[in-house]
């Protein structure tokens, strides 16, 4: 391979650009597990309620996209996404939190209630796999646009991405600077302790669970309203897992999500343009698509590697909580 | 089923009847919810539900070519669900049945291609413990990702599913493609490489293999030291630890042996279904294979039922697709619905 095709600027820059947005749809979901695991509440169920938020969305915004909303079609998918998420952790919630049931296999079978009702229901009303949503334009922020690189790679972007990015000041904020965050994380370490002080330790497990599933149906539709603008079986590829990883990478805390998630993005970003250029590079040292593909899920086992057998796990996590017991 | 009616049979569940009794009402009732929901997916997609379930029926159990499909594609449903049942009875979560199936059926597969002048006496016992082998050790980098460094198996088995996947999709287009081959594929196996059918019918060594390993795995869950060990570490692995009991051999074994039944499933479909390697010869059994396994209670009899169950609704789905244009995807969904409901109605049984 021609290593002077990929160390120039303009490369570097696509790199770049192209890493911010494919890291939004796994930040979207990273965070909402945050506040859902402050609280206490494993929600392993990630992907599938990524796949609801994403099928529904799309179906959403692509019905809408020819009607009358036609101008805020997208943005109606994503709110449809935003509310089938919400549906798949109140799914989650009224197993796991009233009924106390075991949370890893609540979240696993979540993953195959998303995935199988997401593909069936598209299939049966869509189908076609050319469908495409209109997708939202580029929205230059003016005068930061104007920097030179920074301006390119960061303010000329779609308007899920500087969502996002006040998004992950809001979870902070929400979470570290609010009493109510101050509950959820209470919750999330000692419950029985919570429950004396007077919170109602089931309500904000619920709340701290639809906000999760909320982010994380949102990021399904990002991916596929807004930036694959299409839908198929698989096209999820694992983000959500992925998502589940950089929790823990980021110690529960907002703001490592967002450096994980850009790194996260970036090897995304490099597999799909290392790609790109072996087709055109054809030959000398060329390396095999799959082996590219295989990035996000190789770094995720490195990150959990890394990250592994340290602590800082909110204490109560995946525990339900009984009234009396501690 | 209305929910006074699911509360009063999980009542029921609680205490008068027997042990027996109380473990089978409520995979019985999350079926039927499961079933009931189905009703609602089909209506909403314009189709008469009763007639759609009849077209199921039909399919799955109508005639001796049908039963022989369902029996077909119950044997690597059975299979994965045994061996993830020993693993989760341990609390050892593997979901990533689907990599070490791929993985089994890449290393089986290779054995098969590679001495395609064997006997077939020796070369498919080659290839089955070489499945197992594949399936077994892929399993264990995520076992000992997990005793080494304590990285939870459940997102590193996910991990491992996409990068076998991959992997083996490679293979099979690059170094095991088919010699002067256009597609990505390996050349099909010799004749000495496919398990030997019965009775003239389609039914194979494979479906054997499955009813031999229910008793199997039943005497290795309660008749043996080693699944003593393997339950007590699920019970509560801290006691189990201060009662000597090695937890982190136990969680490899758990891996281990979960691993070797997923890629045991991968190389018999290989070498009876696909007849060579590509990168499209999964089944979805990595994911069924849990549903099998937590439905059927993580008990060799329960496993076989849900087996025959999800495999019937699987063989149904394709018939109801055929007749009615109706996603197959619907088989997955009323899966996943059932074991939500049989989770709840236990729930709501147990809840103080």
């Amino acid at each position: 391979m021609d290593w002077s095709l990929i160390l120039n600027w303009g490369f570097l820059i696509a790199l770049a650009t192209a890493g911010i947005t494919l890291a939004v749809p796994v930040l979207l979901a990273a965070l909402g597990e945050i506040v859902t695991e402050r609280a206490g509440v494993l929600n392993l169920g990630l992907d599938g309620v990524m796949v609801a938020g994403g099928v529904a969305g799309f179906m959403a915004a692509f019905y809408l996209q020819n009607g009358p909303l036609a101008g805020i079609s997208q943005w109606l998918g994503l709110a449809v996404g935003v509310l089938a998420g919400m549906l798949m952790g109140l799914i989650l919630a009224v197993l796991t939190i009233t009924l106390r049931a075991d949370q890893v296999v609540a979240g696993v079978t979540l993953v195959v209630l998303g995935h199988g009702v997401g593909n069936y229901l598209y299939r049966q009303n869509i189908g076609t796999l050319t469908a495409r949503t209109n997708g939202l334009p580029p929205l230059a922020l003016p005068g930061l646009n104007r920097i030179p690189v920074l301006g390119e790679i960061l303010f000329n972007k779609d308007g899920t991405v500087y969502l996002t990015a006040f998004l992950v000041f809001l979870v902070w904020f929400l979470l570290f600077r609010t009493t109510w965050g101050l509950k959820i994380r209470a919750v999330g370490e000692n419950p029985a302790a919570s429950d004396t002080s007077g919170i109602n330790v089931n309500l904000t497990r619920y709340a701290a669970t639809l906000i999760g599933t909320a982010l994380a149906g949102l990021g399904g539709a990002v991916l596929t309203v807004v930036q694959l603008r299409m839908f198929r079986e698989g096209i999820m590829g694992g983000r959500g897992w992925i998502a589940l990883a950089l929790v823990i990478f980021a110690r529960w805390r907002p703001g490592l999500a967002l450096a994980g998630a850009l790194m996260f993005g970036l090897a995304d970003a490099i597999q799909y343009r290392v790609q790109a250029l072996s087709q055109i590079e054809r030959g000398v040292g060329t390396i095999p698509y799959e082996f590219l593909l295989m990035l996000p899920y190789i770094l995720t086992i490195l990150v959990l590697l890394y990250r592994a057998g340290r602590g800082d796990a909110p204490e109560a996590l995946g525990r339900p909580y009984v009234k009396g017991s501690d | 089923m209305t929910q006074a009616t699911i509360e009063s049979l999980a009542h029921d569940a609680r205490k008068p009847l027997p042990g027996w009794a109380a473990h089978i009402a409520a995979p019985v009732v999350g079926g039927l919810i499961g079933l009931g929901i189905g009703v609602f997916l089909i209506v909403i997609a314009g189709a008469d539900p009763l007639a759609a379930y009849a077209v199921m029926f039909q399919g799955a159990f109508g005639g001796a070519r049908q039963i022989q499909e369902t029996i077909l594609k119950t044997a690597p449903l059975l299979i994965m669900g045994l061996g993830l049942s020993v693993a989760f009875r341990a609390r050892v979560w593997n979901i990533g049945g689907e990599g070490q199936y791929y993985m089994g059926a890449l290393v089986g597969g290779a054995i098969g291609l590679a001495f395609p002048g064997w006997p077939s006496p020796l070369l498919i016992p080659a290839m089955l413990v070489g499945g197992a082998a594949g399936g077994l050790l892929w399993a264990l980098i995520a076992g000992l990702m997990k005793v080494r460094r304590g990285v939870s198996e459940i997102i590193s088995t996910l991990m491992l599913n996409y990068i076998a996947i991959l992997f083996v999709q490679y293979m099979a287009r690059g170094p095991l493609q088919e010699p002067g081959g256009y597609l990505p594929e390996s050349a099909q196996l010799v004749a000495a490489a496919r398990l030997p059918t019965f009775f003239g019918t389609r039914i194979h060594l494979g479906v054997l293999i499955a009813l031999v390993l229910i008793p199997l795995v039943f005497a290795l869950i309660w008749s043996t030291p080693l699944g003593f060990r393997l339950r007590a570490v699920g019970e509560r692995a801290s006691v189990a630890r201060y009662a000597g009991i090695q937890v982190e051999r136990m969680i490899l074994f758990a891996l281990a042996f979960s691993g070797a039944l997923a890629g045991l499933a991968g190389i018999i479909e290989v070498s009876t279904l696909h007849t060579r390697l590509k990168g499209e010869i999964s089944g979805g059994y990595g994911f069924s294979g849990i549903l099998v396994a937590l439905l059927g209670r993580m008990h060799p009899l329960g496993v076989t039922v849900a087996a025959l169950f999800f495999a019937a609704l699987t063989i149904g789905a394709q018939s109801m697709h055929v007749v009615y244009g109706l996603p197959d995807a619907l088989a997955n969904a009323i899966q996943a619905i059932v074991v939500l409901s049989v989770l709840a109605v236990d729930a709501l049984a147990h809840r103080r």
